[in-house]
């Protein structure tokens, strides 16, 4: 009832505790612990299988090329610190979206001058300071492991004549090559990060003095984001995932990897929003602003599975063998090891959220919220993992300390440097000109 | 469900103001009266719980409507192209049912979205038939109207007007249908 609302304080500081701290600290040694132990019992179990596939290698490389082409994207000898890099390139998207997300969510806020989430909105905007700690990690990622997670690094694929020649690959030259990539990898952080930074000092400033200047201001900058995003949420796809089975591509993936990134986006918000209030924050966030959380998470999880079949149903409707390669890879290649991850991705990202979010109730109740968030950000953790591993590590995945290990050291990084963002302002935009309409909000 | 009632008789409380009409309902149910209906010309945000009226059922509606919609061409697709004349296009399986997905989530939104039209007019009494029951046209412009059923309560009719005035109505007409 519109009416009958009483507006608690709006002087809230979130307290980034001392005990927050160490579980944080904890966690990211328990990762760093696993991540250790499965390196060993990887560079144990994988050192005489290295020796087989080098043998291999030498005796037939060119038919082991070809074979390799078809199957896992042409990758020469798999070392077992491939898996590593490809956990740490998995992790590295996932939280590179969560992160841009943040701003995606700001912008589009500002663009449609949006009241509701003004209350809220400290949250979003503390997502992105975590893009340059995944865009520095990408980077070295990148020059120290490129050679085993990107096909397209290998220089022999691109000389006429040689034996390693490949001529779809050779075609792509204009646009995967190592400098111009790298520089689109810097301007896409920088670009991401730099707007970001903007918007969230208007924001900052706007607590102090107040005046509806910053609001016009932040209006622009999200403006412009939102033109560089619409291309280089895109681009971004193509590079960071796509270009790793290089031999194919699909003009519906930077849709589709925007589609995953923003509801992990949308849900991660959703999460952090539940939870402060669960802690006694964010006392101004009444139901109503849960309940468009959750026909937010409740629709783009509609719309990530309907981008998602719209990319699987023209493959598998043509029937190209070049294009159906991707699906078989994942539904039956590789000893069948990424069907489970291919469905459970499915499962989660659509059927879950799509019965969880569906009643009005539901969106109320902030423990089913809660669920269908895990539910959404487990499920499209899935999705990078089965985008980007078989065609890093084909048939040597799995799901081992390793993985696990690395979930939990991004997890705890992110979780520290989102706190760290929430704790340098008032947690409710006190001066925003919308607030008096989000307190209001009522549906 | 507005039934038409041939002796229906009513007290129709006009309103000048939409805080004023919902602070009223609060007002007249504490007097004992039962309010038939209240006409706005725009949604006025807490109505619908100081009224009492139940929750709208027309979700769990379109759910079924939606899983008709969708069942309807789950069987058919199967029925033609699976059982009655199978035939293998592209190379594929009889029931390539994929393929089928789209038609299957066109008939799921077409059968909700007529559905709940249906639905919606049904439970208004909004039939291409039905004369609504139009107690003060300028519900539609710029008042607000509250009508009482006299049927449907116990207190007599001066007794209710005079609630209607306390509560802040401007005028209280009657209107018999």
């Amino acid at each position: 009832m519109a009416h009958t609302h009483s507006i608690p304080s709006l002087d809230e500081q979130f307290e980034f505790t001392a005990e927050s701290k160490r579980r944080l600290t904890i966690g990211i040694i328990a990762g760093v612990v696993l991540v250790g132990i499965g390196a060993y019992l990887a560079a144990k179990g994988g050192g005489g299988h290295e020796h087989v596939e080098a043998a291999h290698g030498a005796a037939g490389h060119a038919a082991h090329g070809e074979a390799a082409h078809a199957a896992a994207g042409g990758h020469h000898e798999y070392k077992w610190t491939t898996r590593l890099w490809a956990n740490v390139w998995v992790n590295s998207v996932y939280f590179t979206g969560a992160a841009v997300i943040g701003m995606f969510f700001i912008a589009y806020n500002y663009l449609a001058q949006a009241g509701w989430s003004a209350v809220f909105k400290r949250i979003p905007e503390a997502l992105p300071a975590f893009l340059p700690i995944t865009g520095v990690i990408m980077l070295i990622t990148f020059f120290v492991a490129g050679h085993d997670l990107f096909h397209w690094t290998h220089e022999g694929l691109y000389e006429v004549g040689g034996p390693e020649y490949d001529p779809i690959i050779a075609g792509k030259k204009g646009f995967l090559n190592t400098p111009f990539f790298v520089g689109r990898m810097i301007f896409y952080f920088v670009a991401w990060y730099a707007l970001w930074r903007i918007v969230r000092k208007f924001s900052l400033d706007e607590d102090l003095e107040g005046g509806t200047e910053y609001y016009e201001k932040s209006i622009k900058y999200s403006t412009a984001f939102l033109v560089v995003f619409a291309v280089t949420s895109s681009t971004s796809a193509w590079d960071l995932i796509m270009s790793i089975d290089t031999h194919w591509f699909s003009t519906m993936f930077g849709w589709y990897t925007l589609a995953s990134w923003h509801v992990t986006g949308l849900a991660i918000i959703t999460l952090v929003v539940v939870s402060l209030r669960e802690k006694g924050y964010l006392k101004a966030v009444n139901e109503s602003h849960l309940h468009d959380l959750g026909k937010f998470m409740f629709a783009f999880s509609i719309f990530w599975a309907y981008v998602w079949f719209a990319q699987f149903m023209l493959i598998y409707y043509a029937n190209l063998p070049e294009e159906t390669i991707y699906y078989r890879e994942r539904f039956s290649g590789y000893g069948g090891i990424y069907k489970a991850p291919f469905f459970i991705n499915i499962f989660l990202c659509f059927v879950f959220p799509f019965l969880v979010l569906m009643t009005r109730d539901a969106k109320r109740t902030p423990i089913i919220l809660k669920v269908a968030c895990w539910g959404i950000l487990v499920g499209h953790y899935f999705d990078f993992y089965t985008n980007i591993m078989p065609g890093t590590v084909g048939e040597h995945g799995g799901f081992g300390p390793i993985e696990f290990g690395m979930i939990l050291i991004f997890a705890c990084a992110f979780i520290w440097s989102v706190s760290a963002q929430l704790a340098k302002a008032n947690l409710i935009p006190k001066n925003h000109p919308m607030l008096e309409e989000s307190l209001h909000h009522d549906i | 469900m507005s039934h038409h009632n041939d002796s229906a008789k009513f007290l129709v409380g006009v309103y000048d103001d939409d805080e004023v009409v919902l602070k009223a309902v609060t007002e007249v149910k504490s007097a004992g009266v039962r309010i038939h209906e209240v006409y706005t010309p725009f949604p006025i945000h807490g109505l619908d719980v100081a009224l009492g009226h139940p929750r709208t059922r027309i979700g769990i509606a379109a759910f079924l409507f939606g899983l008709t919609g969708f069942l309807t061409m789950v069987s058919l697709t199967y029925y033609t192209m699976g059982y009655d004349w199978p035939m293998i296009i592209g190379g594929k399986d009889n029931y390539a049912y994929p393929a089928y997905i789209p038609v299957m989530f066109e008939l799921t939104v077409l059968f909700t979205a007529l559905g709940m039209v249906g639905t919606f007019l049904v439970s208004n009494g909004l039939g291409p038939t039905v004369k609504p029951l139009m107690f003060d046209l300028r519900s539609t412009d710029n008042k607000f109207v509250m009508a009482i059923d006299l049927s449907k309560n116990k207190q007599s009719e001066v007794e209710i007007a005079s609630v209607l005035r306390a509560s802040g109505a401007a005028e209280v007409n009657v209107k018999q249908f």
